[in-house]
């Protein structure tokens, strides 16, 4: 046959009746979603190329987002339990007597003690909404996960300069010619920080990653740096110890743009030891270069000294300049100081310094874009330094992690690269100071709502939340003495102390969202206990537990109502300005979720249940004056409800007319009008405001403009952080609230208003000749924590997990690949397989994260790998630290925000018999409530 | 039809850029959904959520670590999908002519309306690249998303393969190398794009752009900076403050 | 390889069989009537049957039938066209010698050559596959020839030559184990060449592309322990060729014991095949770093 009987094709097939534009919620990270539709069914996504997140590209998990909608593991309809907890056994309800069942737990409670209702609500994109709901409600324990999951990169982050890395700001991809980016494996903004990559890619600029593991972006990077866990602040400050030794820093921008001039009071015998000199109106001052007098920080014309002495009553004041140069000037801080416990030679510390500072200095950039600040002084161009960074977990999730991040953030701040051209750029709504946050709020008042919002920036020790006897009016101690600037609350720690009933009882626990019997746990083992213990009565010690959840997860066996969620095509939802922004550093931008197809099960949007809950309890703003619910479901609340006038959840086509920006009354075609549009709404910064924005006239007054704030906010960078320095005051015995003497020591050790490197907790704990290792886990691309092993394409990519061990260690224990190995810390010992890895610092073994289950959940088959091989190191970590001299219940945690120290874990490994090559623990299976999902699939047979 | 065209019009193909890709596999997803509900046969998913699930991909990433003696090790993330090769011995060992190479274009393609899922073109490829449909019984492999790449129902900038068109950090590029002047020539020639296992003779049309050199490996910095740079500060009267103030003066 | 059993009887039996039909068809032995019919029978089941079973591994059965179109190109197509005009024409030849006491010589020797053509097709689609370096060399269709007429000489009582074809065969067997287990490294393909990283070092998969097993390492990754396949070699090659040969050298007429000199052979042979695949190792297992 000749080669023209080649067969005719169509190449140009329909591809689909329809695009529904949406977005995608197989992960936090709300990329805009092309859903194309065919015969009524969801037959192919992709990404939408107009989206400001991720402008076309889709990840894996949202490309797999067809087999979550159509998952197996989905839950049916409304269930209450029948067997014992744990065991999966459930008899299907009608949502009447979920309600009602709801309201008879929650009713009472509000009446009586609201804070014996704990409503935690993990992966939560709708925290405006479920915060404002828990307010209204009146108890006083309401948080998201942010506590296990980065709240010491947002609070050091804001503390510092008034934003974070995390979703609130990002590199400057078109412009940086040199990006540091430091214990990052996958991060929030996924798609956003591998597109960015690639552009640094493309115009061959230097990347160093540094990161004990080097895959994913460190394996792209130019440099590798493998340093050794909880070690980033020695590193990092030696690289501020470097850069001040050779004056290779931004005076003109520390002088301008921080607190760098703010004069402190340096008298250690003073009650005001470490607090800045303020003038009357409470301004800080600085002194005034000319004339050697201080003025306050923000007088026009002013050139502030870095430097000098300034007494005042006999108490010397010193610009906090001269005392971080000082500081970080010590031999301690050398390179060679501490080349041995980061595990990067001194010559290396010094030659990244030197890139540094070269890029930074002898690249700098410049935008031919006049510009006016805050004090009304005019520039003729932005110039930039264009080096950034970037960091997430492995910096944070430590117990040093908060002042790591600080210490990350003042080094931007030396090089004069943040807000700058080619640096690390905020996105609105940030950047924030401080005072333009909330403050906690605790105060309960029975039958009606808490006094404010739960969560927030204390600004002192008059700021937490703490009963008259001292004790922690927070089930989960939020605001304590143990974590004062815990601004995300501990949720890690609701289930052990609620359990403990320590500091009381609850009687219900409400959570949406989280797999906490499971994978964001500490301790899954325990925690398991915990949730399944009885009292003497035979009564659960956790009396009542209500749970929302999409999906047959190991939680679900552990509630007694459960409130079946939709997927994420089948609901509305909002991706709002009041929450975590979808915004880019050049544009305001917010997005929702409409249902694309609708639910073929008895099954509703959680919002939309909690606001009929609302109803039905009678909670203010959630019912008009006769008692009528005020909102019909979620997407009425979306459209009507105002925070503060004519500002509501969406920011986009506002006002009747549907024209206004951030402002204007509420518009009942808006959620119509985004649907047009491509699902988001999204509204450039004018160039003028584009850079330099905490100081930037035109930025300021275009936030006031979009509803951002009321008023101009202009700050100042804090390089020194004075709230820190009131806890420290205070653990010294100044002022009225005093820290109980327990935590006196570590209150002065660790909340240093510069920032420090201590040693992880875990360290001074454990005998490290017997847990030589450090254990880390890390995020598989392609998998969303427990979320995507019910789905049929993700889980043949990562059905099991190894334990990657270093080549070093491998060698020394005589492993090869297949063996089992057994992982003890000094809390528990799991039986996992090992896998030899070179490209891994010397003493760490790590695996990815949450590929383990429980057998029987997610609607798979109880031999399935994950359930046999696949592993947590969940249960190596403690929640708590070993009780010390008093006996007390520490949790395993940051001290200053309370963020969960999941990477300081420390271990031993031994050479295990394979036997029959099952992962230990194994946890009993438990029963499918969804029964199992089918044999062989071909999904898109029917197109 | 399983003799190979003489020449093609043009060689349609891939470039891979391994410095860039991060290993996240949203390629092998995306080709996966794409080829499910397009081209041909269903891509099965056999025991899809019981204990040994084993479904058909057209494109998959290995993850390779490599290591010269006393230089750190490092990770390349190593997607593979059909190569297209100009000499594809998996068209001309098949026995029911359902492989064949466009003359239009080079893209080799299965007709599964004649494949018997006799499997001998899987063993003819030395890449991997073919996967036989366990439910189908028919072969499957990479169309180049031939129903996506001239498809008029997709806006132009579109018509690009589904893989290409997701890669987050756009390590893949798609094009015509018959053209010196395309996208793919260029980017090739300009990074030293190679071709794999040329010694099977398979002449491959994809090309894959090899990692950059890595500074902690070779020891040299990509940044090109005059020594000595970072001095100390002058060390005149006053040490630091004396420099602070220096320095603070002609700001 | 996936070592197929149905592609093991396949190649074993339509090789025997095919080469029965050779002897056949030259007039060895110079049967006739009912003794030729059963001769005939034999080679016949053999060989269709080895044809049949071919089918079983099929994705597609119902498109079995156009592998007869890709003749110009294709070994496997020709195998097919090939077998089917053996046993046609060869059909004509036993037709004359059962029925009609006809030697019609000239489909005797065609349909001899066509059987021989046909074996050395088979061998091919082996032989040309550049993949499995074990089977890309010029020993693959002589050692297939050579089980084919050893066998089919066996088969047909043909006592000295299958003698000597079997010892011929056995020592063609050991060289083509000898040489096959050097033709990777001698190819030159490692891991290092297949990736084209080697400039980096010393190259080893990290991480498979997916964690469950897929087809490519189903079908073309087997690997076989080392020991256990020197084992399996000693019981080929003994049963293969030198029981056989020995008991027709020295008791070519016990009918009991040439019996058992063919199922000796046939055991071997089974054994043989085995290995040629579960030994075969294919290139693209230096993808997945194991072979
Ligand atoms: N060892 C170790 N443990 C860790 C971490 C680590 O690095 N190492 N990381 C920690 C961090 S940062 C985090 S954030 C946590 C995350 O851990 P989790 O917060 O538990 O997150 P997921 O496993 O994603 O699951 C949340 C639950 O949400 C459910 N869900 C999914 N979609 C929907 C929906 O549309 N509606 C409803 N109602 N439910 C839905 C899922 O079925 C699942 O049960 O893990 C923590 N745990
Ligand atoms: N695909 C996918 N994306 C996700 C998630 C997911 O489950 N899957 N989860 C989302 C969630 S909830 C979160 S919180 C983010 C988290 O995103 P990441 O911050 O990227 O979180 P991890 O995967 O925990 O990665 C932590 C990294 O820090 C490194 N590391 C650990 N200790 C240290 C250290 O001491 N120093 C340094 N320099 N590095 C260290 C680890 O090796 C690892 O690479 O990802 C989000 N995005
Ligand atoms: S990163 Fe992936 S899973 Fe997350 S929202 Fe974007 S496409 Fe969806
Ligand atoms: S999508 Fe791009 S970066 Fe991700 S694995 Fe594929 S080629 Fe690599
Ligand atoms: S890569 Fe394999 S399947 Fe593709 S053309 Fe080449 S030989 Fe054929
Ligand atoms: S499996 Fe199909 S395409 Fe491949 S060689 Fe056999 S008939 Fe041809
Ligand atoms: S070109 Fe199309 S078929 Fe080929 S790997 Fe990419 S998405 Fe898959
Ligand atoms: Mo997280």
């Amino acid at each position: 046959m000749a080669p023209s009987a080649q067969p005719t094709l169509d190449t140009s097939p329909q591809v689909s009746d329809e695009i529904r534009q949406t977005t995608c919620y197989m992960c936090a990270c709300r990329c805009g979603i092309n859903v194309h539709m065919k015969d009524g069914k969801v037959k192919y996504i992709e990404g939408n190329k107009d989206h400001p997140v991720n402008k076309g590209v889709l990840c894996a998990k949202g490309s797999a987002g067809i087999m979550q909608h159509y998952s197996p593991a989905r839950l049916q309809a409304p269930m209450k339990r029948v067997g014992e907890r744990g065991a999966g056994e459930f008899e299907t309800i009608s949502w009447e007597e979920a309600f009602e069942i709801a309201t008879g737990l929650l009713a009472p409670i509000r009446e009586n003690a609201p804070e014996k209702l704990a409503f935690f609500t993990g992966r939560d994109q709708s925290q405006s909404m479920t915060g404002w709901w828990a307010q209204a409600y009146g108890t006083p324990n309401y948080a998201a996960h942010g506590g296990f999951c980065s709240v010491n990169m947002a609070t050091a982050g804001i503390y510092t300069m008034g934003g974070a890395f995390w979703e609130f700001g990002a590199p400057d991809w078109e412009r940086a010619k040199l990006f540091m980016i430091f214990g990052v494996a996958e991060d929030h903004d996924s798609n956003p920080i591998k597109m960015g990559m690639g552009r640094l890619k493309e115009r061959g600029a230097k990347i160093i990653g540094v990161n004990p593991i080097r895959t994913g972006y460190n394996a792209i990077a130019d440099e590798w740096v493998g340093i050794t866990p909880g070690t980033d602040g020695l590193f990092i400050l030696a690289l501020i110890h470097e850069l001040l030794k050779a004056g290779k820093i931004d005076l003109e921008y520390l002088q301008r743009y921080t607190n760098a001039p703010y004069l402190v009071n340096s008298d250690p015998k003073s009650p005001e030891f470490g607090l800045f000199l303020r003038d009357k109106n409470d301004k800080p001052l600085v002194l005034n270069r000319k004339t050697g007098k201080p003025v306050a920080f923000d007088k026009p014309n002013v050139k502030a000294d870095m430097a000098g002495t300034y007494k005042l009553k006999g108490i010397s004041h010193r610009p906090v300049f001269q005392i971080l140069a000082e500081k970080y000037l010590t031999d301690a801080h050398a390179p060679e100081a501490v080349a041995e416990q980061t595990g990067i030679s001194a010559e290396r510390i010094k030659r990244i310094a030197v890139e540094l500072a070269h890029v930074a200095f002898e690249e700098e950039i410049t935008i031919d874009q006049p510009w006016t600040d805050w004090k009304g002084e005019k520039h003729d161009k932005m110039i930039g330094r264009p080096v950034a960074f970037h960091a997430m977990r492995g910096i944070s999730a430590h117990s040093n992690g908060f002042q790591t991040c600080r210490a990350l953030h003042l080094l931007q701040i030396l090089l004069g690269s943040v807000e700058v051209p080619g640096g690390f750029r905020f996105k609105p709504t940030y950047p924030k100071p401080v005072e333009a946050h909330p403050k906690p709020h605790c105060k309960v008042t029975p039958g009606a709502p808490l006094n404010g919002p739960h969560l927030g920036y204390v600004r002192g020790p008059e700021d937490l939340c703490l009963a008259d006897d001292g004790s922690a009016v927070r089930i989960d101690k939020a605001f304590t003495w143990e974590n004062p600037m815990s601004a995300h609350g501990l949720m890690h720690m609701v289930i052990s102390n609620a359990h403990a009933g320590d500091p009381y009882k609850i009687d219900t626990l409400f959570m949406y969202m989280a797999n906490m019997s499971w994978n964001s746990s500490m301790n899954s083992t325990k925690v398991m206990d915990m949730l399944t213990d009885k009292d003497a009565n035979g009564n659960y010690v956790i009396p009542n537990i209500i749970y929302s959840d999409a999906y047959s997860s190991e939680m679900v066996a552990f509630a007694d109502l459960i409130l079946p969620d939709t997927t994420y095509l089948e609901r509305h939802d909002c991706i709002s300005l009041l929450d975590r922004p979808i915004c880019e550093a050049d544009a305001l931008a917010d997005s929702i979720r409409w249902p694309v197809v609708e639910p073929d099960r008895d099954v509703r949007c959680f919002q939309s249940v909690l606001i009929e809950l609302g109803a039905r309890l009678g909670l203010p703003g959630m019912v008009n004056e006769d008692g009528s619910a005020k909102f019909e479901d979620y997407a009425d609340y979306i459209q009507n409800h105002e925070r503060r006038p004519g500002v509501g959840p969406l920011a986009g086509f506002r006002g009747k007319d549907g024209k206004g920006k951030g402002r204007g009354e509420p518009n009942p075609n808006q959620i119509q009008a985004y649907i047009d549009n491509g699902g988001f709404w999204i509204d450039h910064i004018p160039k003028e405001a584009a850079f330099f924005k905490p100081w930037n006239k035109a930025y300021q007054d275009w936030a006031v403009e979009r509803g951002i704030y009321d008023a101009p906010q202009p700050y100042l960078f804090q390089l020194y952080v004075e709230p820190l320095r009131k806890f420290q005051l205070a653990a010294e015995g100044h002022g009225d609230i005093q820290p109980p003497d327990r935590l006196r020591e570590q209150i002065k050790a660790t909340m240093d208003p510069l920032p420090i490197w201590y040693k992880p907790f875990e360290e001074n704990i454990v005998d490290l000749e017997e847990f030589p290792l450090h254990a880390l886990t890390q995020r598989p691309a392609a998998m969303y924590h427990s979320w995507g092993s019910q789905n049929a394409w993700l889980r043949q990519i990562h059905g099991t997990n190894p334990l990657y061990v270093s080549g070093d260690i491998f060698a020394e224990h005589g492993f090869s690949d297949g063996d089992w190995a057994w992982l003890t810390s000094r809390h528990g010992k799991i039986k996992v397989p090992v896998v030899k890895m070179d490209a891994l610092n010397a003493k760490t073994v790590w695996t990815w994260n949450a590929i383990g289950k429980r057998s029987g959940a997610w609607a798979l088959d109880e031999k399935a790998p994950e359930a046999q091989k696949g592993f947590l190191l969940n249960h190596l970590i403690s929640e708590l630290l070993p009780p010390k001299e008093d006996g007390m219940r520490w949790s395993n945690s940051d001290p200053i925000t309370g963020q969960a120290a999941w990477f300081d874990l420390r271990v031993k490994i031994e050479r295990a018999d394979a036997g029959d090559q099952t992962a230990q623990p194994h946890t009993k299976p438990q029963k499918s409530p969804v029964g199992r999902g089918p044999k062989n699939i071909s999904y898109g047979e029917e197109f | 039809m399983t003799a190979l065209p003489n020449s093609t019009d043009k060689k349609l193909g891939l470039v891979i850029d391994l410095d860039t890709c991060v290993g996240c596999h949203a390629c092998v997803i995306s080709c996966k959904e794409w080829n499910t509900s397009n081209y041909g046969a269903p891509l099965s998913d056999m025991d899809a959520y019981g204990a040994e699930p084993d479904g058909t991909f057209l494109n998959r990433v290995h993850t390779f670590e490599a290591k010269a003696p006393e230089k750190p090790a490092q990770i390349v993330h190593f997607p593979k999908s059909c190569l297209h090769c100009e000499d594809a011995p998996c068209v001309t060992v098949c026995p029911t002519g359902a492989s064949y190479k466009r003359t239009e274009d080079g893209i080799v393609l299965v007709n599964e309306a004649d494949c018997m899922g006799c499997g001998l073109c899987a063993w003819a490829c030395p890449y991997g690249a073919r996967e036989m449909d366990k439910a189908e019984g028919v072969m499957k492999k990479c169309t180049l998303c031939v129903d996506r790449i001239y498809n008029e129902n997709i806006p132009e900038e579109d018509r690009v393969p589904s893989c290409v068109k997701t890669c987050p950090a756009g390590a893949r590029h798609f094009g015509d190398f018959a053209d010196p002047e395309s996208n793919v020539s260029i980017l090739s020639a300009a990074r030293g794009g190679i071709a794999l296992m040329e010694d099977q003779g398979t002449k491959p049309v994809n090309r894959y752009l090899p990692p950059r050199p890595k500074a902690d490996v070779t020891g040299t910095s990509q940044i090109d900076i005059p020594n000595p740079f970072l001095e100390p500060t002058p060390q005149k009267a006053g040490g630091f403050l004396g420099w602070l103030d220096n320095a603070l003066e002609k700001i | 390889m996936h070592p197929a059993p149905s592609v093991i009887i396949f190649t074993s039996l339509s090789g025997l069989g095919f080469g029965l039909l050779a002897w056949l068809g030259f007039g060895y032995p110079n049967v006739t009537g009912m003794t030729a019919f059963i001769f005939f029978f034999i080679a016949y089941a053999l060989a269709v049957g080895g044809l049949i079973s071919s089918t079983f591994h099929l994705g597609t059965p119902k498109n079995a039938i156009k592998a007869f179109s890709q003749w110009r190109t294709s070994w496997l197509s020709r195998e097919g066209v090939m077998s089917i005009v053996s046993l046609l024409v060869i059909a004509v030849y036993a037709i004359g010698v059962i029925f009609f006491n006809q030697r019609w010589q000239i489909f005797g020797w065609l349909g001899s050559v066509f059987s021989l053509i046909t074996i050395y097709t088979t061998s091919m689609i082996y032989g040309q596959m550049k993949t499995v370096p074990r089977w890309y060399m010029g020993l693959t269709p002589v050692l297939f020839l050579l089980y084919s007429l050893a066998g089919g000489a066996l088969l047909a009582a043909q006592v000295l030559p299958a003698a000597l074809l079997l010892v011929a065969l056995t020592i063609v067997q050991y060289f083509s184990w000898h040489i096959g287990d050097g033709a990777f490294k001698q190819a030159g393909h490692t891991i290092e060449t297949a990736t084209g990283l080697g400039n980096l070092g010393k190259v080893r998969l990290l991480e498979s592309p997916h964690s469950s097993p897929n087809y490519l390492m189903k079908e073309m990754v087997h690997v076989v322990g080392r020991k256990h396949a020197q084992k399996l070699r000693m019981i080929a090659i003994v049963l293969l060729g030198m029981v056989p040969a020995l008991i027709l050298l020295l008791a070519p007429a016990n009918h009991m014991l040439v019996g058992v000199a063919v199922l000796s052979h046939l055991i071997g042979l089974f054994a043989a095949r085995w290995l040629f695949f579960a030994e075969a190792e294919h290139v693209v297992g230096l993808y997945y770093d194991k072979r």
